[in-house]
């Protein structure tokens, strides 16, 4: 049964390679071809759940060893593969939500020239997801890494011919790039402290090293996280990410990759425990994008956007989780996955309303849409309540035992991170409520798009809903499933460990907080949006809200100071390589054996001469020593 | 005596260069194929001696010694260890992709009266190269290295001279100017570069009595041969400015974007593929085994240059508007990656530094190539005069990506082995150094997307309409590159398990130990 592992990565990297290098040939199957094997992936992905809940907690690991890798003196890198709950946790939730989107993208898509390429892309990053999660070493971890990275730039950057389409997609590589010298250097650090960077040597060791090694580790692991899970300062990509293809937003940018820092903190969970001040800094990267997340996230009317802070911020929250250690690491899990469910959902639906009102995304020229997509308005409604909380359905469940683990971290600390996951969630129900009332409620504001032709909302096809109703099941009953009578807690605490912390707060108290702040925050959005009708131009709004729109003021920062900056160092560099380095080194030349004006000379068409007599004399040279040879 | 398998490896190519120039002038596609067919039977003689070769074996092995200039103890002297037949690999391999990507970069122009015989010329030049960069792995007298070090420079002069691209945006004056300029440049540097060294072999004949590598080692490692620290030194800078000047190392460096942006495509990855490599081969081979405490001595200066190598060349391609230089700048982060793997002194560092001359070897001749083909279709060298060409030529823009991405070192791609080893080996011995040169990882990324998002992506522009896609010819000058650089990076282990011995043997040679872990952690 253990060697099945492979086959989740080999199906859909076939998949990949088939359809990229298959040609025009595979264009009316290309599509078909990508979803069968993407679904290939999840039903092995299910024997082997099935497989694995026969078995008792203990022999709940699975492994399989392929080959050795790079195999130099003292350096031991192999590919092999670990599948425990954690990752079996993920394969699930990639092989299965990949699948809906793969079977939505053949609706979305269908009339894109260019269709099979982009079913090659969605199953290389399949594979590439995978592979992420069920490697058993951190180089081999390091390899899907980067792999999300080339699909999430290739399918960000799927509509070439668009020039923001293709910026979008370097900057994310680029931003991400950055992240991943934090993982570079996080293997280096784990190298010459444990001599290897396999989970199965490094983690049962982790407390043998010094807190320092321990502390740079974690930092550095926590900077890789930053930048594929788009958290403070390595968030501004996300945004722009955006540019992709809609069911790309949805499992790349939402449900599957930029959760894979959340993965790598809680599979290096042991690193952080002994680490309380790396803890420290995660759980503050947490909860600082947790509300930069949500506050750009209300000021945004383009719905894209606007669901893209709240993953920044959703994901902020799982940060945040994993930052406290063995009180957290369930549910940053946990909320992860509803996540999933209902966030792919939500961008689904957006996807769907997109397609109906001529890819039109500023929600300013949406309204009453309720009525015109039916289907499309019920799912999104309920990943709309599955996220915000509302008593019973998942996000209830996940997000409600991280607020109340971030209490129980205890002291000041937990009074601080509680306060703000409490913020977070008045935050999301205000700017959910505004993106549900703008686009399905209130009046008609639909607009004409730049060919003149009027929007005709209607329900997308089945390809497409379908999806979105299956995922919506799961926004509704998973936390319920997850959460009554912990039966997620079972399932992961023997990978992750847990522990209960020390609230000063009673677990009711909290939930009785956060259906208060819920009720404010989705109470201010009607007073603002539903009772009184939207302006089709966005009035000019405070300087928050200003600087929100504009993601606050990071991008700017970075232009300023990175961009600009970079094209002047450049730019002098390239002068100084020019006239100094050349110069200098030419003229120290020229001083030494008179060679500059030889060389001017040369440049006059004397070159040729000059190497024809170079070439004799060297082969006067061979040819007499040859010659002294024979004598 | 057995047959002599070095010799005939570089043999072959040097025939087949007279032979091809022999070719009457009327005769030019015989050629060529002339040409194609020697670099492919030195290739397969290549494979024999990669098959052949025992990595549990003695260090130097197929080895040969006939006596050559008696009176100064000159010997023809051949043998390969683990690293030089890895190389003489990459450069029997890469050999007959450089001339089919080449196939038309010759053909007589309209104006070119018919007794100039350009193309026998030009694939006899690429020949000789070939069997001189082969001929210098194999040789382990230090003449002998010393004159195929220097000779080789003959060829490369006149490649980059007489060849250059077709079209050129000052017309054919002033790229006949700049050329003549870049291939003097070229010969200058690694002239001063190899009379400083010519310095230094006498000075070496003059201490140690002899040319012989193994017999120079030996009587190092029994001490009946003793330096004095200050000569020792002496001679060591001799041997390496030499190859500092033909590696590139920063700041020798700059002769090398005005020879590969000058120079056709595939003349540019002769330079930096292959000629370039012989180079850091002799720090590792040279400067290491015959001067092990002055190498250490000079450690930390050529870390520096290296990681100013690394993130200057990168910066500056950065910088750069024409595609070829680009890829010039970016071949000299690549090398200083080499140079600090090769100074590093670890295990790890030194194989990472072996197998990338090797990948980087393939790595740029694939984007070259690509940007070659690119070149030739528009005409220009400039960044500027592309744009959405992957919705004209989609085959072309992707291989250029996969180029590209190897060139950044993407996982999954030959070159992220590599680097990642050149990386660990800095960073456990010098880790501030190791950090540093991380930087790298981002700056590649960032000349490689930026160049690939200015030539394919956006709106098509006016002059790239009509561009057609690859033909036969050049897929079949692409698509095994591309397979190789997937294989390797997927499974290096055939090249490792070669490397590895060799590189056990500098180490003892430098006397160094890898660091010990600080943790013995559980298997």
């Amino acid at each position: 049964m253990e060697n099945l592992i492979a086959l989740l990565v080999a199906a859909p990297l076939l998949g990949a390679v088939v359809l990229l290098c298959g040609g025009r040939r595979l264009d009316r199957i290309g599509h078909l071809l990508g979803t069968v094997l993407a679904a290939a992936s999840f039903v092995i992905g299910a024997v082997l759940f099935v497989d694995m809940l026969g078995k008792g907690a203990e022999e709940r690991t699975f492994t399989q060893h392929l080959f050795s890798w790079v195999p130099v003196e003292g350096f031991q890198a192999d590919v092999g593969f670990q599948l425990d709950q954690l990752s079996m946790t993920f394969v699930l939730l990639i092989s299965g939500v990949g699948t809906l989107i793969h079977i939505y993208s053949i609706g979305y898509m269908e009339h894109d020239e260019r269709r099979r390429r982009f079913f090659g892309y969605l199953n290389l990053f399949v594979a590439a997801m995978l592979l992420l999660v069920i490697a058993d070493n951190y180089l081999l971890l390091y390899v899907g890494w980067e792999g999300v990275g080339l699909a999430s730039y290739l399918l960000i950057g799927f509509w070439q011919h668009k020039p923001s389409a293709a910026t979008a997609a370097k900057k994310a590589f680029l931003v991400n790039r950055v992240g991943d010298m934090g993982l570079s250097i996080a293997i280096m650090l784990m190298f010459t402290t444990f001599g290897t960077f396999a989970f199965g040597s490094v983690l049962p060791s982790a407390t043998d090293a010094s807190e320092g090694k321990l502390t740079a580790i974690g930092l550095m692991l926590l900077l890789a996280a930053c930048g594929k899970s788009a958290q403070v300062p390595l968030q501004s990509w996300l945004g722009d990410a955006m540019e992709g293809p809609t069911p790309v937003s949805a499992l790349i940018h939402a449900a599957t990759m930029v959760t894979a820092g959340v993965y790598l903190i809680v599979r290096s969970g042991v690193i952080f425990n002994a680490a309380p001040d790396a803890q420290t800094a995660v759980t503050v990267v947490g909860a600082v994008t947790l509300l930069f997340g949500a506050i750009v996230g209300c000021a945004k009317d383009d719905i894209k956007k606007a669901l893209a802070g709240s993953t920044m911020s959703q994901i902020g929250y799982m940060i945040l989780a994993a930052g406290l250690g063995p009180i957290g690491y369930v549910f940053a899990i946990m909320h992860l996955v509803t996540h999933g469910f209902f966030k792919a959902g939500l961008f689904l639906g957006a996807g769907s309303v997109m397609h109906g009102m001529n890819d039109e995304v500023d929600m300013r020229k949406y309204g009453a849409l309720r009525k015109y997509m039916p289907i499309t308005f019920a799912t999104f409604g309920l990943g709309y309540l599955a996220i915000i909380g509302f008593p019973g359905l998942s996000g209830f469940f996940s997000k409600d035992k991280i607020i109340e683990a971030a209490f129980a971290k205890g002291g000041t600390e937990g009074w601080i991170l509680g306060g703000v996951a409490l913020l977070g969630a008045a935050i999301t129900a205000f700017y959910m409520t505004r993106v549900m009332l703008m686009t399905f409620f209130g009046e008609k504001r639909w607009e004409n798009d730049a060919d003149g032709n009027q929007p005709h909302p209607h329900e997308s096809p089945r390809s497409m809903t379908i999806p979105m109703i299956v995922l919506a099941f799961g926004s509704v009953f998973a936390g319920g499933i997850f959460g009554v009578g912990d039966r997620f807690l079972k399932w992961l605490e023997p990978v992750t460990g847990h522990a209960e912390g020390d609230s000063p707060v009673s677990a009711m108290t909290v939930t009785a907080a956060t259906m208060v702040v819920l009720v404010i925050g989705v109470g201010i959005a009607w007073a603002v949006y539903g009772r009184r009708p939207v302006p089709a131009v966005a009035p000019r709004g405070s300087l928050l809200t200003r600087a929100a729109r504009r993601d606050l003021l990071q991008d700017d920062f970075n232009h300023v100071v990175l961009v600009r900056g970079g094209e002047h160092l450049t730019r002098s560099l390239v002068y100084v390589d020019h006239t100094l380095v050349d110069g200098v080194v030419n003229g120290t030349a020229a001083s030494v054996g008179g060679l500059s004006g030889r060389l001017r000379k040369l440049q006059n068409g004397y070159a040729r001469t000059y190497a024809v007599s170079m070439f004799g004399g060297a082969a006067i040279i061979i040819a007499a020593t040859l010659l002294m040879r024979a004598v | 005596m057995s047959f002599p398998l070095l010799t005939a490896t570089a043999a072959l190519p040097a025939v087949g260069a007279i032979a091809t120039a022999a070719v009457p002038a009327a005769r030019r596609t015989a050629a060529k194929w002339l040409a194609l067919l020697v670099s492919l039977g030195t290739l397969v003689l290549g494979a024999i001696q990669l098959v052949r070769f025992e990595p549990g074996g003695a260090r130097y092995q197929l080895t040969e010694s006939h006596a050559w200039i008696a009176d100064f103890g000159v010997r023809y002297e051949l043998g390969v260890d683990g690293i030089g037949v890895a190389l003489i690999a990459l450069t029997a391999l890469l050999m007959p992709f450089v001339i089919l990507a080449g196939w038309h970069d010759a053909d007589p122009l309209e104006t070119h009266n018919s007794r100039w015989r350009p193309t026998q010329g030009f694939f006899a030049l690429i020949l000789a190269v070939e069997a001189m960069v082969i001929l210098s792995f194999e040789a382990t007298d230090v003449f002998l290295f010393y004159i195929l070090f220097e000779a080789m420079l003959i060829p490369m002069y006149f490649l980059i001279g007489g060849f250059g691209d077709r079209a050129h945006a000052g017309g054919d004056e002033a790229a006949a100017t700049q050329r003549s300029y870049a291939a003097v440049k070229f010969l200058l540097y690694n002239l001063v570069g190899g009379l400083i060294m010519l310095a230094a072999v006498i000075g070496l004949y003059v201490v140690a009595g002899t040319f012989s590598l193994s017999e120079i080692a030996a009587a190092r490692a029994n001490g009946s041969l003793d330096m004095a620290t200050n000569t020792e030194r002496l001679l060591f800078l001799g041997f390496f400015f030499a190859f500092a000047v033909k590696a590139p190392l920063w700041p020798l460096h700059t002769w090398l974007p005005n020879a590969m942006g000058e120079a056709t495509a595939p003349v540019a990855v002769l330079i930096t593929a292959v000629v370039d490599k012989v180079g850091t081969f002799a720090m590792l081979r040279f400067c290491l085994q015959l001067f092990p405490e002055a190498s250490k001595w000079a450690t930390p200066v050529i870390l520096v240059l290296a990681l100013i190598s690394i993130v200057y060349g990168a910066l500056l391609a950065v910088g750069q508007r024409d595609i070829k230089r680009l890829i010039a700048y970016a071949s000299i982060s690549h090398f200083g990656f080499i140079i600090l793997g090769i100074f590093a002194m670890t295990t790890q560092g030194q194989s990472g530094a072996t197998l990338y001359m090797v990948n980087h070897g393939i790595s740029t001749a694939a984007l070259m190539l690509v940007a070659g083909f690119l070149i030739s279709r528009r005409g220009s060298r400039l960044i500027s005069d592309y744009g959405g060409v992957q919705k004209v030529a989609p085959v072309l823009a992707g291989t250029f990506l996969i180029g590209g991405l190897a060139t950044l070192s993407l996982p999954g791609l030959a070159p992220f082995v590599s680097e990642f080893l050149v990386l660990v080996g800095v960073f456990s011995a010098y880790p501030v150094v190791g950090i540093i040169a991380t930087v790298g990882i981002v700056l590649a990324a960032l000349y490689v997307l930026v160049l690939y998002q200015r030539t394919m992506t956006g709106p098509v522009k006016e002059s790239v309409r009509g561009m057609p896609d690859l033909k036969v010819r050049e897929l079949a000058v692409v698509v095994p590159l591309i397979a190789l650089l997937v294989f390797l990076g997927v499974y290096p282990k055939p090249l490792t398990e070669i490397i590895n011995p060799a590189v056990q043997h500098t180490m003892s040679d430098v006397q160094k130990h890898d660091p010990k872990p600080q943790v013995e952690a559980v298997k």
